[in-house]
């Protein structure tokens, strides 16, 4: 968190002069020097880092130059679009890449298998952008089953729009979310896949063939939860990477959240809204990682143990 | 009288890329109730494979290519893979040899004893967590009430071999399969390991078939004994009088390799070479190449299973007939 910050501070500081966008041109070198030295920009570094620090315990990160308003209340209101944008998508993740991977990995040479296979190498291999255009093309254009760009229609639940409850906003949800997890759905099968081959491989999946016990209880009770450890480190590693991935896929389709917010901060030097969008990402990385940590402890007795000392 | 498992010319093969290999060669062997029955051999003989074959349970891409094994009147070659999971753990248990690797590490003991309890009875949790209990002291492991809610790795090895001993009398099987139960425990432990499996089947009248390269062991458990070399069975018969009076050279070599056969100061004698490759066989009796009394006839014409004097059965062509 600390390093985000550090970086977050580092981008402010080379990000253009903030006195010039404050004065423009025609005030004198004197005048600003001396607004300088009171706004305290020839404090020596560590002085404003320390600052800037202080300054985003209390969630002030600095003003959005474009909205005129605090960055961190203009990031705050695009969060609900991406996060809605995400939670969708590691939700397809979730309800797709388990069964397949377990499928492809209890029936490596079946044909469904080597469909699975095939589909993902060209999944992985396939951009992002180019998925969602094409999807749009097909779906907007050709076919107009689905709306190409926006959120659609939504409703406010105590500050937080939502698209999730309205028809129309679940329609414009479908091909966004599709376009995120089209990275990441295939990766995850792969996983799934070569993590329990490699269970599968052990003593303990023989000894419970050995005791009799049914196919089903073998590879979900005895193989699959040995899997889900690594899947679950590498998952919420991944979980992160999807959040670059919606600057991406809100970008294409107009997706009024914070990935689209930052492209547009970048376009207009707006330092403090990227420095904001870095933090609160940084953020969502850290309690990703947490709860991470603790769902592992929950699957992995070793780690119980020697958390109750 | 009908035997409780009467193995007939099993064979088992891998098929590699290579070629197949036939890692059990015309396997035949019988066992009665409640008999214990040692398979020894070097490592790499198909000890194991014999004795998971038993069950089916040979991992790809090996296959029983012929044969058959008669349990308890049925043919478990060629029964179901419905029908083998009823027998598995049920009616033959296994032991493996490792502990560690063998119970799942994020499962409970108490999860692993009750699912095979309620995979092969019509028991409530209740009853299966009671037979449990009671299998969990029989294998004398002290405050079995606590130990269910535990996990693998809270047990010592030795511990988890009694438990691992404790899962297969759940059921009570007529038939304990133990590939090389002791090998991966401390020396200290393996003896009281091997006394205890010996306890339980003599008090349930349970069938053993102990595999295991260590022939001292053998000798104390086991009441009937088969060598194995390069997949095929070389020498068998009653344990007293194939350790002490070996007819097969390999077998006596075996025993020559023991530690306590020379006197102290004495070397240890090995049998030199290495078994022949099980892909590529050669030609004639499969020891021939390491054999000190090694003639023609050896390296042309394979030897048969044969009685000699005193009831042992020998696969030599220079065996005493
Ligand atoms: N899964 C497998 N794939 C290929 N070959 C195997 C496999 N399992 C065993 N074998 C071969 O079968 C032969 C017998 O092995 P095994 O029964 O384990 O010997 P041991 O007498 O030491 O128990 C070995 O030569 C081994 O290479
Ligand atoms: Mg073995």
């Amino acid at each position: 968190m600390i390093v985000i910050g550090f970086i977050g501070f580092a981008i402010k500081q080379s990000f253009g002069d903030p006195i010039r966008e404050i004065t423009g041109v025609s005030v004198s070198v004197e005048e600003r020097n001396k607004l300088r030295e009171e706004l305290g920009l020839n404090d020596p570094f560590l002085v404003q880092f320390s600052r800037f620090i202080k300054g985003a315990m209390h969630g002030d990160i600095g003003r959005s130059f474009f909205y005129k308003k605090s960055a961190l209340k203009v990031i705050l209101s695009k969060a609900p679009a991406t996060l809605e944008l995400v939670f969708c998508s590691a939700l397809i993740i979730v309800l797709f890449s388990i069964p397949l991977g377990i499928y492809s990995a209890i029936n490596p040479r079946s044909i469904f298998s080597r469909i699975i296979m095939g589909g993902s190498t060209l999944g992985v291999s396939i951009p992002v952008f180019l998925t969602a255009i094409l999807m749009i093309y097909i779906f907007s254009v050709e076919l107009h089953w689905l709306p190409s760009y926006g959120r659609g229609e939504t409703i406010n639940l105590g500050g937080w729009r939502t698209g999730l409850l309205t028809l129309d906003g679940l329609k414009h949800l479908i091909m966004p979310s599709i376009a995120l997890s089209s990275i990441m759905l295939p990766l995850f099968i792969r996983l799934i896949r070569s993590e329990m081959m490699e269970v599968l491989q052990n003593d303990y999946i023989k000894y419970a063939w050995a005791k009799g016990l049914a196919p089903r209880r073998v590879f979900i009770v005895h193989a699959f939860k040995n899997t889900l450890l690594p899947v679950i480190t590498v998952g919420g590693v991944q979980l992160g990477t999807m959040i670059a991935f919606t600057i991406l896929t809100e970008t294409v389709f107009q997706w009024q959240g914070m990935g689209f917010m930052f492209i547009e901060a970048v376009e207009r030097g707006d330092a403090p809204l990227m420095v904001a969008y870095l933090v609160v990402v940084g953020l969502i990385f850290v309690i990703v990682n947490t709860l991470v940590d603790v769902i592992y402890g929950l699957v992995n007795p070793q780690v119980r143990i020697t958390g109750r000392k | 009288m009908q035997h409780l498992l009467e193995v007939k010319d099993l064979s088992v093969e891998f098929a590699l890329r290579t070629g197949a290999l036939r890692a059990v060669r015309n396997v035949s062997f019988t066992l009665n109730k409640g008999e214990r029955l040692g398979l020894v051999g070097e490592s790499g003989a198909g000890k194991s494979v014999t004795g998971f074959s038993i069950i089916k349970l040979i991992s790809q891409p090996g296959y029983i290519s012929g044969g058959s094994i008669l349990f308890e009147g049925k043919d478990l070659a060629k029964m179901s893979s419905e029908g083998i999971r009823n027998i598995r753990g049920n009616r033959i248990s296994m032991i493996f040899q490792d502990p560690m690797m063998t119970l799942n590490p994020v499962l409970t003991i108490g999860t692993q004893m009750t699912e095979t309890v309620l995979a092969h009875m019509d028991v409530s949790y209740k009853e299966a967590e009671k037979i449990a209990l009671e299998k969990l002291k029989k294998v004398y492991i002290p405050s079995p009430r606590k130990r269910l809610a535990q996990y693998p790795h809270e047990f010592s090895g030795g511990m988890r071999q009694r438990i691992v001993i404790a899962i297969s009398l759940l059921t009570e099987p007529s038939l304990i399969i133990a590939d090389e139960p002791t090998t991966a425990l401390d020396v200290t432990i393996q003896a009281e390991i091997m006394d205890l499996l010996l306890e339980l089947c003599q008090t349930d009248d349970m069938g053993l078939i102990l595999i295991t390269h260590d022939l001292a062991v053998v000798s104390e458990v086991t009441e009937r004994i088969a060598v194995m070399y390069a997949g095929s069975i070389v020498e068998t018969g009653l344990t007293s009088e194939v350790t002490m009076n070996p007819a097969h050279p390999y077998t006596k070599g075996l025993i020559a390799a023991l530690p306590q056969s020379g006197g102290a100061g004495d070397r240890l004698t090995q049998i030199p070479g290495a078994m022949p490759s099980l892909i590529n066989m050669p030609s004639g009796c499969p020891f021939h190449s390491r054999c000190t009394i090694c003639t023609d006839i050896c390296k042309v014409e394979v030897p048969q299973l044969e009685a000699n004097k005193s009831g042992t059965l020998v696969a030599c062509h220079h065996a005493d007939k």
